[in-house]
């Protein structure tokens, strides 16, 4: 342990964000505002997730951090010591052993239970934001349930790409009620949203928080015509041999030579433990 | 120095606060996000004729910036004393509070309780709900949190059903009995139970 109050924030702030998580459960997909802290990171490294992290976690606590997948990437572990460090928490890389995982643009590919809790980092909350910079506007939207506008912009991908252009940060609409922005997820993950553990989104410096309730109803926007499709890199993973997980694209050399690989480090690592090789792995040893 | 016991105002509040907050407050997440669950809520030794339940949400959500409203039947000096120690929690109106404690019969009309505004939905009461008891279930409940179906004990199905059709405004309930808590969020649909 440390010198640090447990989980680092002090308990009057805990208190006023765990007030925040509430509402935010109680009105799916709303974003409450809340009076976000200065955090020993900057802004755009996960501030709202890790604030909204800190106020969920009890000491029995197994924390997974993933940064677009990856337990190993910088804001990963910087995250995830920050929190053994403060908290006394467990961490783990294992999907399945953890109960609270905070998520910066990914949704692991292993299916979350009933006992997991995942945290979203969230950039900017606001799914209309881009078409309506003022904040006046964009919650006088919401209150009055004025959607037309995103229809507008996936109708203008339509008309100018022939689908649907929005790959990530693709909108959803909360239990027919809210339009909610799902954090920059590849829209491959949005089926998942519909999911078993409670999500909580975070956003520090926009300073809003949201969450969803266990299988709480998470419809993508689309047309009748143009119906929402999940997509991913048509191809295997060139380790694991996966067909059914998010690849990211690796380039290899200045031919042009390149590899697709699981963006999810824990899904690819234990399906290589389980023996599964791909075009470029090797045999478990 | 005067002994910190269970009998003075100072005594029963949370010996290691960041840890058992923390597990209390996991405890009232978890019964809102699943409506119809069962928890268990530990720590806080609040005054005679308040529950350990209601006790430890109030003390793990309540504070300087949040106005307690108590109702007639658990109002008392001893109460008020603690809740000023422990919290800080100013004693408010019924229409201006954030939380509200009592007895469903002390507590109503709910129509008295800040329900939020349409473009601000959160600012809205939360009423601590004490109960004789938390089962046998009398309502169906259905929505975002729940499966299927589950079931819970709601001390006036058509108060909270009435609730439930204003949303996203209304007003969200803790029910408390002893050690332990349920939930029911303005989201959830309502059906009297056959």
């Amino acid at each position: 342990m440390s010198d640090y109050n447990f989980a680092y924030l002090d308990e009057q702030t805990k208190r006023m964000i765990r007030r925040a998580i509430l509402k935010g459960l109680a009105v799916p997909g709303y974003q409450v505002p809340f009076a976000s802290r200065e955090m020993p990171m900057p802004y755009g490294w996960g501030t709202g997730g890790v604030q909204v992290t800190a106020a969920t976690l009890v000491p029995e606590d197994s924390l997974k951090v993933i940064d677009q997948g990856a337990d190993d990437t910088t804001n990963a572990v910087s995250i995830r010591k920050f929190f053994e460090r403060t908290a006394g928490v467990a961490t783990t890389e294992e999907t399945t052993k953890a109960s609270v995982i905070q998520t910066r643009h990914r949704i692991p590919e292993a299916e979350l239970s009933e006992d997991q809790i995942l945290v979203y980092q969230v950039p900017i909350p606001e799914p209309l934001r881009f078409l309506e910079p003022r904040e006046t506007e964009t919650r006088k939207m919401h209150s009055l349930e004025e959607y037309g506008l995103m229809h507008v912009k996936l109708y203008e991908d339509i008309s100018q790409h022939g689908d649907i252009a929005t790959a990530y940060a693709y909108p959803v609409k909360v239990e027919e009620r809210y339009v909610m922005d799902p954090s920059p997820i590849p829209k491959f993950d949005n089926p998942k949203l519909e999911m078993a553990a409670i999500q909580l989104f975070g956003a520090g410096r926009e300073q809003r928080i949201y969450a969803l309730p266990p299988y709480t109803r998470v419809v993508s926007l689309d047309f009748e015509d143009y119906p929402f499709e999940a997509t991913k890199a048509d191809y295997p993973c060139d380790l694991c041999a996966a067909e059914d997980s998010y690849l990211d694209e690796v380039i290899l050399d200045d031919a042009g030579s390149r590899m697709f690989v699981c963006s999810d480090t824990d899904y690819c690592r234990s399906r290589r433990a389980e023996g599964h090789v791909g075009r470029l792995g090797e045999e478990a040893a | 120095m005067p002994q910190l016991t269970e009998t003075t105002a100072y005594g029963g509040g949370f010996s290691a606060p960041a840890q058992q907050a923390a597990q209390a407050f996991r405890a009232a997440m978890t019964a809102l996000a699943r409506p119809g669950t069962l928890q268990d809520i530990a720590g806080g030794s609040p005054p005679a004729g308040i529950s350990p339940a209601a006790g430890g949400l109030l003390l793990t959500l309540c504070d300087p910036e949040t106005g307690v409203y108590l109702a007639p039947d658990v109002d008392s000096p001893e109460l008020r004393a603690w809740l000023a120690f422990h919290t800080g929690a100013p004693i408010v109106a019924a229409d201006q509070a954030d939380f509200a404690l009592g007895s469903w019969a002390a507590l109503m009309p709910v129509g008295q309780y800040r329900v939020g505004t349409s473009e601000y939905p959160d600012r809205s009461a939360t009423l601590i709900v004490e109960m004789a008891q938390l089962i046998p279930a009398t309502a169906t409940l259905t929505g975002p949190g729940i499966k299927e179906r589950a079931e819970l004990r709601l001390p006036d199905v058509a108060a909270c059903q009435a609730n439930a059709k204003q949303f996203p405004l209304g007003v969200d309930f803790f029910f408390t009995c002893g050690g332990q808590l349920t939930a029911l969020p303005r989201s959830t649909t309502i059906l009297p139970k056959e």
